[in-house]
């Protein structure tokens, strides 16, 4: 009973090993690394998919926290502190071990904030601007909620552009490896993709099975039954206004955790992972896989920006997930994976067309009538 | 003192008084019944007692303390529950969930005990599950405890929102024309089952069109006429008082 809880995470993470083992041997190993950018983007959807499909909210602004959690990770850890080595603040952070020594990519040496550091400052960076930016935001819903959200990444990319601390328009380079434990780093030299991709897998995998457990939980409830009736929720005591916020923020903080881990891997970041239309493709996964279902959502969200990471849909990548998006409205709200759209599907395929129906006067006999007619 | 005090409380939407310097008393453990033909301001004042809205004039208190302003859940915290006129199910989940979201103010389990599953949250979670059923059982849907909520029929989603609205323990239910829809068998079933949701303590406070339901079990009936009381009193004198009679048959002479 127990266990059961677990098996499908558990067999996500024996596909991603199958994944693994058949690019590898199949002699395209350089595909691990589209597929581990491409995980790391899907912790950002899962969490966006907890929020629109779960809370009901919907945000136009992600990639910002994304770009928060990125940019933050890389700025802390590559603004070089080597010229305020005589004050007394830098010795006190060099003695308490938050900096870090290494050589840059000449040689010259650097001393910066550590990447553990660095990255838990990142995501309580992300989770604070969350919680600032929700606690008025929140209270609008629909397309003013969707609006206000907008203006959140706009400013969030402005500021990127805008700041020659944080690399102007060239962002960041030369962001350091991420550390884990065994001397493994999260980084993107050829020699460490394979456990790269574990590391992404793994966090992936630790997403899906908290979000799981907490949408099959009281809290998880509340948040289904404000999607449903938000008024209704209310009178059983539900806080709504409260659970959006922490839902918000929690979103937030998966999508700055995955903005810090990329940031590592790829070695920089730059403005377009503050832009809009980031932000769009999110949302747009999310209305694909489904709203409320986090297994719809991570399908389509690993196999989708692989896809994109791989160059598919070659400049028109925007284009491709704008038409998606407005393909999934008008067709199928529910997402790809809604049974209501396999059920019409499947009636399309096995009633026969009203052209090759028999005519009035060949109508079969009373006994004979087909199932519907019962 | 009474459980719900209701003291001069007006309402307006514009230049309409929906609620016009209302007061009633329910005492605990009473079954009270507030009735008046449409737009006569019932269901507004559920609503501002539930604190769906605040009044621009009056006071309610409940339990002797002042209940106006509190947001919703806020009013539910304070131990009054209730139903809606048209149903509000939470579509998507299945009617044992529905009843569950109702023991939400019963439990603690947090973000973080959710996400990790925590023994303290598993064992809440046993609890609630094991309520709710009781809860449907008590209804008679016992069977359907599995099914959608909201494909059920009419009825079952009645009482699905009654078990939910139960599952607060609350020490009062508000019940929103609980016999909208229901024929004659169902809203005799209805009528016992508030009658035992009194009995386990709970006070009741409903709004209903039909009257024979309520003159069959509440202890006491209060009359609105366009915003207005015009009485309140124990079911037999409201049947014959003059004004009532008026209001619900209109005037003899015309």
């Amino acid at each position: 009973m127990r266990l059961a809880r677990y098996r499908p995470v558990a067999l996500f993470l024996a596909a991603a090993v199958a994944l693994e083992l058949l690019a590898v041997h199949g002699g395209k190993g350089f595909l691990l690394t589209q597929l581990t950018m491409s995980a790391y983007y899907t912790l950002v959807v899962l969490g966006l998919s907890l929020l629109m499909g779960y809370a009901g909210q919907i945000s136009l602004g992600h990639a910002a926290f994304f770009a928060i959690g990125g940019y933050a990770s890389a700025a802390l850890t590559t603004w070089d502190l080597s010229a305020w080595g005589g004050t007394g603040l830098v010795k006190a952070l060099v003695a308490a071990g938050a900096l870090a020594a290494r050589r840059d990519a000449y040689g010259g040496p650097v001393l910066a904030f550590h990447p553990w550091l660095a990255c838990a400052c990142a995501v309580a960076l992300a989770l604070l601007v969350a919680w600032l930016v929700g606690i008025p935001v929140l209270k609008l819903t629909g397309h003013y909620l969707a609006m206000a959200t907008l203006g959140v990444g706009t400013i969030i990319l402005s500021v990127a552009v805008g700041t020659e601390a944080l690399g102007a328009a060239d962002g960041i380079s030369g962001v350091p490896p991420f550390p884990l434990l065994f001397g493994a780093a999260v980084g993107g030299s050829a020699a460490e993709r394979v456990v790269n991709y574990y590391v992404a897998f793994g966090l992936l995998a630790l997403g899906l099975l908290l979000l799981s457990n907490l949408v099959d939980s009281r809290v998880g409830r509340a948040l289904r039954a404000i999607h449903g009736a938000e008024d209704a929720a209310g009178a059983m005591g539900v806080d709504t206004g409260r659970l959006k916020l922490r839902t918000f923020v929690l979103s937030a903080g998966m999508a700055a955790v995955a903005g810090v881990f990329l940031t590592h891997f790829n070695g920089g970041i730059g403005p377009s992972e503050a832009s809009i239309m980031k932000s769009v493709k999110y949302v747009s996964i999310v209305a694909v896989g489904g709203m409320g279902s986090l297994w719809g959502t991570l399908a389509t969200s690993l196999v989708l920006n692989f896809l994109s990471l791989r160059g598919y849909f070659g400049s028109f990548d925007d284009a491709v997930f704008g038409g998606i998006l407005i393909l999934i409205m008008l067709f199928s709200p529910d997402g790809v994976l809604s049974p209501r759209l396999w059920r019409a599907a499947r009636a399309a395929v096995l009633r026969p067309r009203p052209a090759e129906a028999p005519a009035a006067g060949d109508a079969p006999a009373a006994g004979d009538a087909p199932e519907d007619v019962r | 003192m009474a459980l719900l005090e209701v003291s001069g409380v007006s309402k307006r939407f514009g230049g309409v008084h929906a609620v016009n310097g209302v007061s009633f008393r329910v005492e605990k453990g009473m079954i009270k019944a507030l009735i008046g033909p449409n737009g006569a301001g019932k269901t507004t004042l559920f609503n501002l007692v539930t604190g769906y809205f605040s009044p621009d004039a009056g006071e309610i208190r409940f339990a002797g303390r002042p209940l106006q302003g509190a947001p919703p859940h806020r009013v539910a915290a304070r131990g009054i529950s209730r139903t809606f006129q048209h149903i509000r199910l939470f579509p998507g989940m299945s009617a044992l969930e529905n009843v569950m979201v109702g023991r939400h103010l019963r439990g603690r389990a947090g973000f973080l005990a959710g996400m990790l599953h925590v023994r303290s949250a598993r064992r809440e979670e046993a609890r609630d599950r094991e309520r709710a059923g009781e809860l449907l059982d008590f209804m008679g849907i016992a069977a359907l405890a599995g099914s959608e909520a909201t494909s059920l029929s009419y009825g079952q989603q009645r009482a699905v929102e009654l078990a939910r609205a139960l599952a607060s323990d609350p020490e009062m239910v508000l019940l929103d024309e609980p016999a909208a829809g229901l024929n004659m068998r169902e809203t005799a079933d209805l009528a016992r089952r508030i009658a035992s949701i009194r009995e386990r303590g709970v006070t009741v406070l409903l709004v209903e069109h039909d009257m024979s339901l309520v003159m069959g079990i509440s202890d006491e009936v209060a009359v609105l006429s366009y915003g207005e009381k015009i009485a309140d009193a124990d079911p037999r004198s409201v049947q014959k008082d003059p004004q009532v009679v008026r209001v619900y048959l209109g005037d003899e002479e015309c």
